[in-house]
């Protein structure tokens, strides 16, 4: 796939026509789109759809762990519990995929061989994304060759906030290049971009340059994702798919930790991006305490009891 | 995969203790009328009550009372006193939220989540502002000694019931008047658990005075000769007959009245709120909001991508069960209102507008209607002028800022209006250009005690709403 | 022309004429002023050709004043409404000037009301009226005007707009301070009027002070003649949307004009139980034909 699209091939010819297609975007009014997205979260799921959306999102976990201290040991629990999210439920779906830094990957490869779950890698110098070009696509490439079919890249924040944006279209491009065959998520780390206008630019850069998703965060910042940062995002790949034909996943990553807080996403995917998002494929949460929540909550489903911690693996 | 359908969400019914039967609430207790109505739930037509009609002699014991307790207690009482009482009315509202908000819902046909999250919080808001004007009235600007005007006779409308009494007793009392509030005939429950909630407040009697009933009853109460101040909201039909009526007298009046609010839609509109801003300004509530944008008036540039995402939108809006809590439309509230939308709406599409709902599945008993927009909507149509009082947009287009203000304020109406533009300096003229009491620019149908609410030419006379609100509560 | 030896009744300002020689010839005859109306800055006569007779304070004739019709109305109206959208949209600082300028005006033309018999001590208190009225238009907005602290991030700011229109019964008497207590008020917030009045002499010359003083054409109109048969034209009116009764003795004429407004919503100021033209006014006159427009707009970055 080439990375720009025919009906907007010609915004990214040059530095200043891509400036003046990004300023050119709808203005986001930050009150209105908070009020938005607080009013989808009154929302009341309940009884059916409540276990319906637990499942859904169960399956749409990208289960997490970027830690200096993660270990092969760390990582190959993390892949059993991927697998398995409740050892006591086999109706229980088992997540999306696994996310791990580079390092990583071989060990999550062999762990996950022949589960059918996703293996994602961070890579480009994350989560801060400030190093060379070269050093970026070696991380990629090295990331894929080891296992990974999906990369969760970082935008150069920078770049970005001082305007150059063909240089981080450009960058997303390479990026997309190296991956070959892999998924590219591209991460906007909109805790930094701090303005709605800025993470709808931002999402229609990384959608033009061929990102395959769009992700909030690396989890590293604060704030992380927030239901109108999504909502931004959600309408970025509505409009997306309106203007071009081509359909672009939403990742919300960090923060998210309660099925209450899954299911408001989950609901303001299908009212803002519409069903078509409801899929694991389109739409995934970058998460790891969330899990065993949404194990609690749907045991609390199928039981009628509350459950409680100890009941679920820690890993 | 199969669609994320919500299973269904109803508030329980459960915190309502419904009487079988209401008397009229004449200085501090519940008495009989001189005859009786059935009150209705217009989601399901079913019968709630029997309510008490209010005669003209029970509107002259109601007035009595208000009078006596004016002259013994309440006018002669120490603002910081009175100002106490109605904290503890906007207390106990908020206490008894869940139960005015579902007894709203079930009366009104409102859906509980606008009840719950707007019309009973502002309502306690409302007291608790009010509240706190008592003991302070010589600093608000109406001279150094404002002295209350007597008893007020208020008349409300149907369409947010709790909210318009808040609006109508608070300012009222606070400045030291007594009040006889007449509710709508369709919508009287709420105003009658709030006189259970005088009671609980321990309010002198006779401050308060509920009379329910029809137009009658109202006439009576706006007529009464020892009125001192009729305040109104309703139709600028009625309310040009209660000016009238007022006429030659020494009552002070104010008057809300109806409205064709423009919402006008620049082509640099942030077009995700806007769209929102249209939705909220048309359907909240049913339509059923004297300041509703039914009026869209959208730059031409932008018409066809606006109107693309406003029908997507509104496919999303739920209409229903008023008590399912992911209702986003309720019921309309009566027979009568029903037939009077369907019969715009049928003068709409007989003036050659093209009419648009989004597929929706409306209940089989109760009173329905589904969203609707008329696209193609000139300002000779009669869909453009006349109020609808329903959820029914009329679309217009304009070319140039001239052309959009001359539009919005082509109309008797001037109570409210919406822009949307990203643009500050334009908004802030076309703001100043239109001849309107309230301006959303960029946001729309937001309320606020502090705020004043009140319209131009034939939206009547008056504010109502911060310290302007209290005007047309003290002599000056 | 030949002079003719003869007393005229109007010949108040001539005095006999004695040339260098000290010959006695004949007295010079008055140049009399025809009181016509004022409508959008000019002075027409009525349509209808109707004029009537106003006699001075002795019964003796002192000129034929134009009588104001339905038509005059009406086109007094639409001269109103052509010169509200320059003059509410007018700066306050300007709008200050114009009246400033209608006090300096008047200053300089006081013999011309106290000829018309109109006290000097009452011409003193109009013209400091004027004044008061001219220091207000910048400062109103902000004695009633103001940020309303909402719960939630939005700026929100209420400010007073003119109704519009606004149709004057003038009162009898004070004829000069009446007419300008009631006129000021209105146009220093931004109005336009119509004002009918009964006291053609001393409206006629206040109409040309103001024609005089950078006041637009039409933002004050002059109807001379009954209110009995005008007023209800502008009461009834429907693009008048304020009526001035406060000067309005005829309590039944007031009540019929309060119920025909009432039709269009009209703003009224019904008539002063005992009208003390010299007292403080207040900022009643001002505010009765006054809107309060709230204007709300989200906070965020």
């Amino acid at each position: 796939m080439t990375a720009t699209i025919s009906p907007l091939s010609e915004v990214t010819r040059s530095d200043a026509a891509l400036r003046t297609f990004l300023h050119g975007l709808p203005g986001v009014d930050r009150v209105g789109a908070d009020a938005r997205a607080a009013g989808l979260g009154t929302r009341s799921i309940k009884t059916t759809a409540k276990a319906w959306a637990i499942d859904l999102a169960i399956r749409m976990v990208d289960l997490t762990t970027l830690e200096g201290a993660d270990t092969p040991g760390k990582v190959r629990a993390l892949c059993a519990k991927a697998r398995q999210p409740d050892p006591g439920d086999p109706t229980c779906p088992p997540v999306a995929a696994i996310c791990v830094y580079p390092s990583m990957v071989p060990t999550a490869a062999a762990a996950l061989r022949g589960s059918g779950i996703h293996l994602a890698s961070v890579a480009t110098a994350f989560p801060s994304g400030q190093a060379p070009l070269k050093v970026k696509l070696d991380d990629t490439r090295a990331a894929v060759a080891a296992g990974a079919d999906e990369i969760d890249m970082v935008i150069s924040r920078g770049a970005f906030l001082a305007g150059r944006y063909l240089e981080v279209f450009e960058e997303i491009v390479a990026i997309k290049e190296a991956c070959g065959s892999a998924h590219l998520k591209v991460i906007l780390e909109t805790g930094e971009l701090v303005t709605y206008d800025n993470v709808r630019r931002a999402s229609w850069l990384a959608m033009l340059a061929g990102g395959d998703f769009i992700k909030t965060s690396t989890g590293k910042v604060a704030p992380a994702a927030t239901l109108p940062v999504t909502l931004i995002m959600l309408e970025a790949v509505r409009d997306f798919l309106d203007t071009t034909g081509r359909k672009v996943g939403v990742k919300p990553a960090g923060g998210i930790r309660t099925t209450k807080d899954a299911i408001k996403y989950l609901v303001m995917v299908n009212e803002i991006a519409g069903d078509g998002w409801l899929d694991p494929d389109w739409f995934r949460f970058g998460a790891s305490t969330l899990l065993n929540d949404l194990l609690m909550q749907r045991t609390k489903l199928a039981t009628g009891h509350y459950s409680g911690p100890d009941y679920f693996t820690l890993d | 995969m199969s669609r994320f359908e919500y299973a269904p969400a109803p508030e329980s019914r459960s915190i309502v203790k419904l009487q079988p039967s209401y008397g009229l609430f004449i200085n501090g207790e519940f008495v009989d009328g001189a005859g009786s109505f059935k009150t209705i739930s217009p989601a399901s037509e079913e019968v709630l009550a029997e309510v008490a009609e209010a005669s003209t002699a029970d509107v002259d014991r109601a007035v009595k009372a208000a009078r006596r307790a004016y002259e013994d207690v309440w006018g002669s009482m120490p603002g910081r006193e009175r100002a106490k009482y109605l904290f503890r009315i906007a207390r106990i509202i908020a206490e008894r939220s869940r139960e005015l908000a579902v007894l709203e819902s079930l009366n009104n046909g409102k859906p509980i989540k606008e009840s719950r999250d707007v019309d009973v919080p502002l309502a306690a808001a409302h007291f608790f502002y009010y509240a706190g004007w008592a003991d302070k009235l010589p600093y608000a600007g109406f001279g150094a000694d404002p002295r209350p005007l007597g008893v007020a006779g208020q008349v409300i409308p149907w369409n947010f019931p709790l909210l318009m009494l808040a609006w109508k007793i608070a300012p009222a009392l606070a400045a030291g008047n007594t009040v006889v509030l007449k509710p709508a005939e369709t919508t009287p429950l709420t105003a009658l658990l709030f006189a259970e909630i005088c009671q609980q407040a321990e309010l002198p009697p006779g401050v308060v005075n509920i009379v329910t009933g029809a137009g009658e009853t109202g006439a009576a109460v706006v007529n009464h000769p020892d009125v001192d101040k009729v305040a109104f909201t309703g139709s600028t039909e009625v309310g040009r007959i209660i000016a009238r009526a007022v006429a030659g007298t020494n009552k002070k009046i104010t008057l809300e009245l109806g409205g064709k609010a423009a919402n006008i839609v620049f082509d640099d509109a942030a077009i995700d709120q806007a769209v929102e801003g249209i939705v909220n300004g048309i359907f909240f509530n049913q339509g059923h909001v004297c300041c509703a944008g039914s009026r869209l008036l959208v730059q031409e540039s932008v018409a066809d991508q606006l109107l693309e995402s406003l029908k997507r939108r509104m496919a999303t809006l739920r209409v229903g069960d008023p008590l399912d809590k992911n209702t986003d439309v309720g019921a309309i509230n009566s027979a009568e209102q029903l037939t009077r939308i369907k019969a715009l709406a049928e003068i709409g599409s007989a003036e050659g507008a093209e009419r648009w709902s989004p597929a929706c599945e409306l209940p089989d008993r109760g009173f329905w209607f589904a969203p609707t927009i008329f696209t193609g909507v000139s300002q000779a149509h009669r869909i453009a002028r006349e109020e609808i009082f329903g959820p029914v947009l009329s679309v217009l287009t304009f070319r140039t800022p001239g052309e959009a203000v001359e539009k919005a304020n082509n109309t008797p109406y001037g109570l409210s209006a919406g822009i949307w533009s990203e643009k500050g300096s334009r908004i802030l003229a076309i703001a100043d250009q239109l001849r309107a009491g309230v301006v959303w620019a960029n946001t729309f149908n937001k309320f606020d005690p502090t705020s004043p609410f009140g319209g131009y030419k034939e939206s009547g006379y008056g504010r109502e709403g911060g310290r302007h609100g209290l005007e047309a509560y003290l002599a000056g | 022309m030949p002079a003719k030896k003869k007393e005229s009744a109007d010949s108040v300002a001539s005095a006999t004429r004695v040339t260098a020689g000290g010959v006695a010839t004949a007295p010079r005859l008055a140049v009399r002023k025809t009181y016509k109306l004022f409508i959008g800055g000019a002075f027409p006569r009525s349509e209808s050709g109707r004029t009537y007779v106003v006699a001075d304070s002795k019964g003796q004739f002192v000129a034929n004043a134009a009588q104001a019709s339905r038509k005059d109305a009406r086109d007094a109206v639409l001269a109103a409404r052509a010169a509200f959208g320059k003059w509410s949209g007018a700066t306050a600082y300007n709008k200050g000037q114009v009246i400033y300028r209608i006090a300096e005006m008047l200053e300089g033309r006081r013999d011309e009301f106290t000829a018309l018999e109109v006290p000097a001590a009452e011409v003193d208190e109009a013209i400091d009226r004027l004044v008061w009225y001219a220091g207000w238009t910048d400062k109103l907005a902000q004695v009633v005007g103001g940020a309303n602290p909402v719960a939630g991030p939005y700026f929100n700011l209420s400010s007073p707009e003119p109704s519009g229109v606004v149709a004057v019964v003038a009162p009898s008497a004070p004829t000069l301070l009446g007419l300008v207590s009631v006129v000021a008020p209105a146009i220093a917030t931004g109005n336009t009027v119509i004002v009918i009045t009964d006291a053609p002499r001393v409206a006629i010359t206040l109409a040309e002070v103001l024609a005089t003083s950078d006041v637009p054409g039409g933002v004050v109109n002059i109807l001379t003649g009954s209110a009995a048969e005008v007023a209800p034209w502008l009461a009834s009116h429907s693009d008048v949307n304020g009526l001035d009764l406060t000067g309005l003795a005829d309590a039944k004429l007031a009540l019929e004009l309060e119920q025909a407004a009432a039709e269009t919503l009209k703003r009224v100021r019904r008539p002063a139980a005992a009208p003390d033209w010299s007292a403080d006014p207040g900022l009643a006159p001002m505010t009765a034909y006054l809107e309060t427009k709230t204007v709300w707009h989200p906070k965020g970055l």
